[in-house]
């Protein structure tokens, strides 16, 4: 017998079912194990093990995709009979989920095919719309424990167009570097040879033919980007990168077309190939991740509206909504506006918002913000509001969040091309007008070449592989980089702030300490069965705390929503509850969350509830205050501030009861004092400093699940590894130095041919491919050695 | 007139194809995800393991 679930791999505790000799950790889980088998699906077990999701269904959750209005927007085709829809599934996480909803047709014979995009989790599905409408589609899919998440983002997504430019471009570029390789070969060797003699020309005019899609097509980036510099008086790197291309491709026309040699065709490709692969490496991406969302992403796409005289309830766009309708809210469903409630009990969890993991119980009449999500049963709201007006949704409105945060970044590279560019114009000058003193027929041929040796080729090239190296190893380590400029960013900052609940925080183990007299056996049996008999969620983090007792049934139990319990067994009684239901001699703190336990009458103690913080937050503290400016910015009151204050450096500035715009406007402040700031944060909350600040680092306990507008997304798990993720991106940059330095050399020894007067093609295409792969190879070789030194792989 | 005219404009026409359809497959976005189908050339094989074990449990029984 396995203690785990068959289906989901979770613990079966002692209430497994049993069935078909496997044991399954609840009804859910068994029902998609009898679906599977008995469609001969049963192979979905055999690829990996415990490969499934425990399905939850709540009812009327998707019957808002009875609304012809919401499906139109959500199917990308639909031609009355057939219809296609592209659905995410976040579950989506091995080959048996590709394998199960890849067969989708053998459990619903509707369903004509189903693809899945394994690294964005997605299934496209194509289905007979006359015979299976998109809800049941997406009810059969969570009934199978993959329920896909729709949320306002999938409402105005047209199909998006994909930009494979630069693929486009670098294929032209390898194509024309290959064939032109080839044809130029034979004239390296310079042999005078009556068959080379007779078809040279050919050759070349074949060689001018290939290059031309290279410089009017593939090179058009540079071109675009050094006319923009030049406009902005900037002399950005691709200044002398244009400039070699066209001077390259002028001088070789010129030179083949009065037959005064074979041109440099070959380094032309050359260059533009090399190139554009850089930029191609430097162009990772995580396609499971997403570095935009916005409230979007969490918001549901459609709401039950109640009619106030009819009495009847319609699903609408939450667009739609109006202030002043009532709404109804079902259970685990987001507020998606401000409103107040109106009838039933509102449980509400604000962790999309605050990060702040307890809910908040509501009573009639009290005010709810967008973004909480009810736990417990429907509960009907008024409107005060509409989507785009609520208190949080409003943050979007904000400036920041237009504003592209790249294109006021000067990388590297820009910074030293400046002088790059002038000491290289400078130096052709120089040498243009010696020739003309000595021998001015040379003069032409040495101002050209000297613009082609110093084509800054390898110098381009460092940064993207170095950059586009460590974005990998960051990857692989859990930490994982919007672009690779982020990587330059993280070398540059001064201070380093930190969100409190959430990032500091988990979201998932607390911390319980027991005050007070110590329990007799009986009354902790008492205890934990009253816990148990109890659905609030205090409840349940307590009874996961207590050790285990014998399960006994209780004699008579009462629930008092918002204050506590009352049990009798035997001849014990006991209270659980507030401070004020039990009738505690302390006064209630109201900075700290607690249960107080009263038996028989007595007053025994309380159990307070801390917030418990991530392992190593003091080392991380210790290691970052020694080189960076620390706050804490925390959304919560200042209950945990002596706390906090115990484990952080004495100069750490903490500050409570931020909201989120205070959150935005102190980043603000900071980088107007002219400081370059990295905000960590986890909540909806930060997402305005996070977009304001240099580096935005959203913290993610699960990493598919979504988290806010940033610059990074680092693994939870990770976040002891922030000093070394620092230090690493210090050495990268350094890396990149060094990297200069050693393409300068290249272009010494190039520029000495140059000035001389003696570059020949075959000098050029040797030297310009030898630069680049050495600094391509001495890059990677460094930032491959600094990641394994700072063991950002070891856990 | 030489042979050569006529290799070297074949040899250019066949890498011309080849780099057409290597476009062509790009623009249809076969190259988009090039994980899954990695993935899912392997499940035809697991299928028909299954069917044999299936009929093996049969025969015993």
């Amino acid at each position: 017998m396995q203690d785990n679930c068959f289906h989901c791999g979770n613990s079966c505790d002692q209430d497994a079912i049993v069935f078909d000799e496997k044991a399954f950790c609840c009804r859910g889980c068994k029902t998609v194990y009898e679906l599977f088998s008995s469609n001969d699906l049963g192979c979905y077990y055999d690829l990996q093990d415990a490969p499934g999701a425990i399905p939850e269904e709540v009812a009327g959750k998707f019957d808002y995709l009875d609304n012809q209005k919401i499906v139109e927007k959500l199917v990308e085709f639909d031609d009355g009979d057939i219809q296609v829809v592209n659905l995410y599934v976040p579950h989506m996480h091995c080959s048996s989920c590709i394998w199960i909803l890849e067969n989708l047709h053998k459990l619903q014979a509707d369903i004509r095919t189903a693809q899945v995009n394994f690294p964005k989790k997605t299934v496209r599905i194509t289905y007979k719309s006359s015979a299976l409408s998109l809800k049941e589609v997406v009810q059969l899919l969570s009934r199978i424990g993959y329920e896909p998440y729709i949320s306002l983002d999938d409402f105005d997504k047209g199909k998006k167009e994909v930009d494979r430019s630069l693929i486009y471009k670098l294929a032209i570029a390898g194509f024309a570097f290959g064939n032109v390789m080839f044809l130029s070969f034979p004239e390296y060797f310079e042999v005078e040879e009556y068959w080379l003699e007779e078809y040279k020309h050919l050759f070349r005019w074949l060689m001018f033919s290939f290059s031309l899609p290279v410089v009017f097509y593939s090179g058009t980036d540079y071109f675009i980007s050094a006319y923009k510099g030049l406009k902005a008086k900037i002399l950005n790197i691709d200044v002398p990168i244009a400039l070699g291309i066209l001077v390259l491709f002028l001088r070789s026309t010129i030179e083949i077309l009065f037959d005064w040699g074979t041109g440099f065709f070959d380094s032309l490709t050359g260059l533009v190939f090399f190139l554009l692969v850089g930029k191609f490496f430097q162009q990772k991406t995580y396609s499971f991740l997403s570095f935009e969302r916005d409230y979007k992403s969490y918001f549901p796409i459609a709401v039950t509206r109640i009619d106030k005289q009819n009495k009847t309830e319609e699903n609408i766009q939450v667009y739609d909504i109006e202030v002043g309708d009532r709404l109804l809210i079902r259970n685990s469903e987001l507020l998606p506006v401000d409103a107040i409630l109106i009838n039933g009990e509102a449980q509400i969890d604000y962790s999309f918002v605050t990060g702040e993991r307890d809910p908040v119980r509501k009573v009639s009449g009290d005010k709810l913000f967008a973004g909480g999500k009810q736990l417990d049963g429907a509960i009907e709201v008024e409107a005060l509001k509409s989507v785009e007006q609520s208190y949080l949704t409003q943050l979007w409105s904000n400036d920041v969040f237009s504003q592209n945060k790249d294109a006021s970044f000067v990388n590297l590279t820009n910074k030293i091309s400046k002088y790059f560019t002038s000491v290289l114009l400078v130096i052709s000058l120089v040498a243009t007008a010696f020739w003309m003193y000595h021998d001015s027929s040379m003069a032409l041929n040495v101002f050209t070449a000297v613009l082609i040796i110093a084509c800054p080729c390898a110098l381009a090239l460092s940064t993207p592989f170095s950059l586009g190296n460590m974005l990998r190893i960051f990857g692989r380590a859990k930490f994982y980089l919007k672009n690779a400029h982020v990587i330059e960013k993280l070398n540059d900052l001064d201070t380093i702030i930190f969100d409190k609940t959430g990032t500091l925080t988990t979201n998932k183990k607390v911390a319980i300490t027991y005050e007070g007299l110590e329990l007799t056996e009986e009354e902790a049996s008492l205890l934990k069965n009253t816990l148990r008999a109890s659905n609030h969620p205090l409840s349940r983090s307590l009874y996961t705390f207590l050790a285990s007792q014998s399960i006994s049934t209780l004699d008579s139990f009462e629930e008092i929503t918002g204050k506590g319990m009352l049990a009798r067994q035997a001849e014990n009684s006991i209270q659980v509850g507030s401070a004020s239901f039990v009738g505690s001699p302390q006064v209630e703190s109201q900075l700290q969350t607690t249960v107080h336990v009263k038996t028989n009458q007595e007053y025994k103690g309380k159990y307070t509830f801390n917030n418990q913080y991530r392992s190593g937050v003091q080392t991380i503290f210790n290691a970052l205050s020694r080189s960076h400016k620390l706050v804490v910015l925390s959304g919560d009151n200042a209950g945990e501030k002596e706390q906090l204050a115990k484990m952080l450096p004495k100069n750490t500035q903490m500050l409570f009861d931020q909201k989120p715009d205070d959150k935005l406007n102190f980043v603000k402040a900071l980088q107007d004092k002219g400081e370059k700031v990295m905000m960590i944060g986890d909540g909806l909350n930060d997402a305005g400093a996070l977009a304001q600040s240099e580096v935005g680092v959203a913290i993610s306990e699960n990493v598919n699940v979504f988290s806010p507008a940033c610059d990074a997304i680092l693994d939870a798990e990770q976040m002891h590894k922030l000093p070394s993720f620092l230090l690493a991106a210090r050495k990268t940059v350094n890396t990149i130095k060094y990297s200069f330095v050693l393409s300068f050399l290249y272009n010494v020894i190039g520029l000495y041919f140059a000035v001389t007067g003696q570059l020949k093609p075959v000098i050029a295409a040797i030297l310009m491919p030898l630069s680049s792969i050495s600094v391509l190879i001495f890059v990677t070789l460094l930032t491959n050695y600094t990641s394994r030194k700072l063991k950002l792989f070891k856990n | 007139m030489s042979v050569i005219y006529l290799l070297l404009a074949l040899s250019i026409i066949v890498a011309l194809v080849f780099f057409g359809v290597f476009i062509y497959s790009v623009k249809r976005g076969q190259y988009d995800d090039v994980h899954t189908p990695a993935v899912r050339m392997l499940f035809e094989d697991e299928l028909v393991k299954e069917e044999n074990q299936k009929q093996s449990i049969k025969t015993k029984d």
